[in-house]
């Protein structure tokens, strides 16, 4: 992975000073609220419902093992013991002390990692595909691309006070597992007809309020181009996005609103006239950073079956869990974070050791964290693939649930979360205390089930075969439910409501019910976001707004 | 007398902008960029140097052709949540190579101003009451860049001067 220079360690251990004296000035009253707001956002620090919530960076979800430990570290002695993955591969502490923060980060740079931009309205951690470097399909590795885009984004003195947050996903296989098309700029390397490389351009994107999918303003960028090209992206967008209205500021409601032809005609525009002053490729910083994501030292072996003789369960857990690779003899290990007595993507500061721990003896050291909120060890041979599942079976941290309805996508919720409307972390287990027959699930297959507490989205609500959002009514928490959407691949598509909300106790039962549907309408080995798309929504909603006794 | 920053050093306002009480016998003077647009001819001619103020939305393109007359471009923010200044700035800097004194005013302050240079702001009228020798320290706050930008040219990854 990246590692740092005298460049980027002096960067992150300036912010920290930086931030150190803007804590300082706030805590003297020299800082107004507001003031201090704008300035601690940008440093990824929240005032939440019980406590400050600090989000820490993981660039495109890459983590040294050391890093791990160093954030099991702050879990235990600045937090309560455990920390939260989210979807933009990033952690959040829900229970630092504001006047402790600048401590956190000063230990954070230590290890090459910081809170810069992980919030506030400015690019946002760069996104990417967790199977990097390793999906069998992949076209070029994004994560050069993605380090490239994150040093450019970084404290960018023009992009730093942008109308609303900027959110940048890169993908290098077609199978698009960043949900590139929901981002504000989503970028695809394809491979063009004299077999160049270079970037699908897609702008537009988003969830949140107004969930949009992208619109694609360029079929094909050479690779060389792409800063140039996203800063006339951004220039256009920081002089002409709305300012007025904070639910009308993110560059969908642009794109929108003069029309995808207009605002591609409006960048080309740009792009040609800064032509002599935008950024230029450098290449040697370019191979340089490449360097640090050329393949591990990978022995060579052959593909083994390492399931014979062994217990069903780990077979079943090899086949949920694991995933090919591209180089034979090793595979990819989920480890995941959903287990049913667990708030999904939640991860104590001794299951951060541990998984640090096996990253050093089983995966090179590394670790990823997903936009689903899971972890990868991304290299493990096939044949430790037994020890590695007992030690994370002895973790609680091998559910064989990945790709099924439990594998779900959750926010903190009204738990913790100071804009959330309702709770999500108790759906969250409503729905793993009624569906915790893993045959069951195993039987209904591939279900991407996302749940937000309000309609900010940070649960992908919008994108989820199945969506949960919480709203609030007259104080009581009812959830909007919506089938159909999809983040992944080029038929990404948004969530249809399918009625009016349902309380909160009745969350679990309408997702039975409309898993009845499926079961009940499926054709042979038909997924359930293909049975919605082909019979609608409306034997859906049939069923789930029908008088219970008929709806049996 | 109005103090502010410029090149890094705290001094003493030369200019007024139209709208003020005359304080001594300024001969430049600063006008919104509406006033300009309407009177420009009638400026043209005027014995004095000439300054112009754009709002967030004016269209800096509008001014590339007035710079022998125009000796300063005041920006302004109306708080950190404005950023379109920046970008017009950097305008101002690389496509319509403006070379005069380039300033940020309103409701700015010290921890936007690594940034603002980085833009090619070069002036710093802040606040009244405004701590200017705390704020001149903000220039300092980082010694490296990862971008090119107006002060250090093209390349990346730049220790900043």
């Amino acid at each position: 992975m990246y590692q740092y220079d005298t460049i980027d360690q002096t960067l992150v251990e300036q912010r920290v000073a930086q931030f150190r004296d803007q804590t300082r000035r706030y805590l003297a009253g020299e800082l107004s609220e507001d003031d201090f707001r704008s300035l601690r956002l940008r440093n990824g620090l929240y005032i939440q419902r019980f406590a400050p919530m600090l989000r820490i960076s993981i660039p495109y979800g890459l983590l040294a093992s050391r890093q791990l430990r160093m954030l099991a570290r702050i879990a235990r002695e600045y937090d309560k013991g455990y920390g939260h993955f989210t979807t933009r591969q990033n952690l959040q502490f829900n229970w630092p002390k504001l006047e402790t923060v600048p401590d956190i980060l000063e230990l954070l740079a230590t290890v090459q990692m910081h809170a810069i931009q992980t919030s506030g309205n400015c690019i946002r951690n760069v996104t990417s595909d967790h199977f990097a470097g390793i999906a069998p399909d992949e076209i070029e590795d994004p994560r050069p691309w993605c380090e490239y885009i994150r040093q450019w984004a970084t404290l960018h003195p023009e992009f730093s006070y942008l109308p609303r947050k900027f959110k940048i996903a890169v993908t290098g296989s077609p199978q698009d597992r960043a949900a590139s098309r929901v981002h504000d700029i989503g970028l695809h390397l394809v491979r063009n007809e004299q077999g160049e490389v270079g970037f699908e351009v897609i702008v537009g994107g988003g969830l949140g309020r107004a969930p949009m999918i992208g619109h694609v303003i360029r079929e094909f960028l050479p690779k060389e181009e792409l800063l140039a090209y996203l800063e006339a992206i951004l220039r256009v967008y920081n002089l002409e996005g709305r300012r007025d209205n904070i639910h009308k500021a993110r560059i969908k409601i642009l794109v929108k609103a003069v029309g995808p032809q207009k605002f591609r005609e409006m960048v080309e525009a740009e792009y040609e006239a800064a032509r002599d002053t935008a950024p230029r490729f450098d290449a040697a910083e370019f191979e340089r950073i490449k360097s640090f994501f050329a393949p591990p030292p990978y022995e060579k072996l052959e593909d083994e079956d390492v399931t014979a003789g062994r217990p069903n369960e780990f077979r079943t857990w090899y086949q949920r869990n694991t995933r090919r690779h591209k180089v034979s003899g090793y595979r990819a290990v989920v480890v995941s974070l959903k287990s049913p007595t667990r708030p999904p993507g939640d991860i104590t500061h001794a299951e951060m050791d541990a998984v640090a721990d096996l990253a050093d003896r089983y995966s090179f050291g590394l670790i990823r964290s997903t936009h689903d909120q899971n972890l990868v060890l991304a290299d493990v041979k096939q044949r430790d693939l037994y020890e590695v599942w007992e030690a994370l079976r002895a973790l609680d941290l091998a559910t064989p649930n990945i790709g099924t309805l439990t594998d779900m996508i959750c926010c903190p919720g009204l738990d913790f979360c100071a804009l959330a409307n309702a709770t999500s972390i108790p759906i969250a287990k409503q729905i793993n205390e009624r569906f915790d027959d893993l045959d069951y699930l195993y039987d209904l297959g591939h279900i991407e089930l996302k749940m937000s507490g309000c309609m900010n989205g940070c649960g992908h609500h919008s994108i989820g075969h199945i969506g949960i959002l919480g709203v609030d009514k007259g104080g009581e928490e009812w959830y909007q439910i919506t089938l159909g959407g999809s983040g992944s691949g080029r038929d990404a598509s948004l969530g249809q409501v399918i009625g009016p909300s349902v309380p909160h106790a009745q969350v679990a039962e309408v997702i039975e019910r409309i898993l009845n549907v499926y079961v009940a309408e499926r054709e042979d080995g038909e997924e359930f976001i293909d049975t919605v798309r082909r019979i609608g929504i409306a034997p859906f909603k049939a069923r789930v707004y029908a008088p219970s006794h008929q709806a049996a | 007398m109005r103090r502010l920053i410029k090149q890094r050093e705290i001094v003493v306002d030369a200019w007024r902008y139209i709208d003020e009480d005359p304080v001594g016998r300024e001969r430049a003077l600063i006008l919104p960029f509406a006033r300009w647009k309407e009177e420009r001819e009638r400026w043209w001619l005027w014995d004095g140097k000439l300054g112009v103020k754009l709002g967030p939305t004016d269209p800096v393109a509008e001014l590339q052709h007035d710079f022998l007359r125009v000796s300063l471009v005041a920006i302004e923010f109306g708080g950190l949540a404005e950023g379109r200044g920046y970008s017009q700035a950097q305008l101002l800097r690389t496509r319509y190579k403006f070379t005069g004194e380039l300033r940020a005013v309103g409701k700015i302050q010290r921890d936007q101003l690594f940034y603002m240079a980085r833009c090619g702001f070069d002036a710093f009228e802040l606040p009244e009451g405004a701590d200017l020798e705390a704020a001149l320290k903000a220039f300092n706050d980082f010694t490296v860049a990862y971008q090119g930008a107006v002060d250090q040219g093209l390349a990346l990854r730049r220790r900043a001067s």
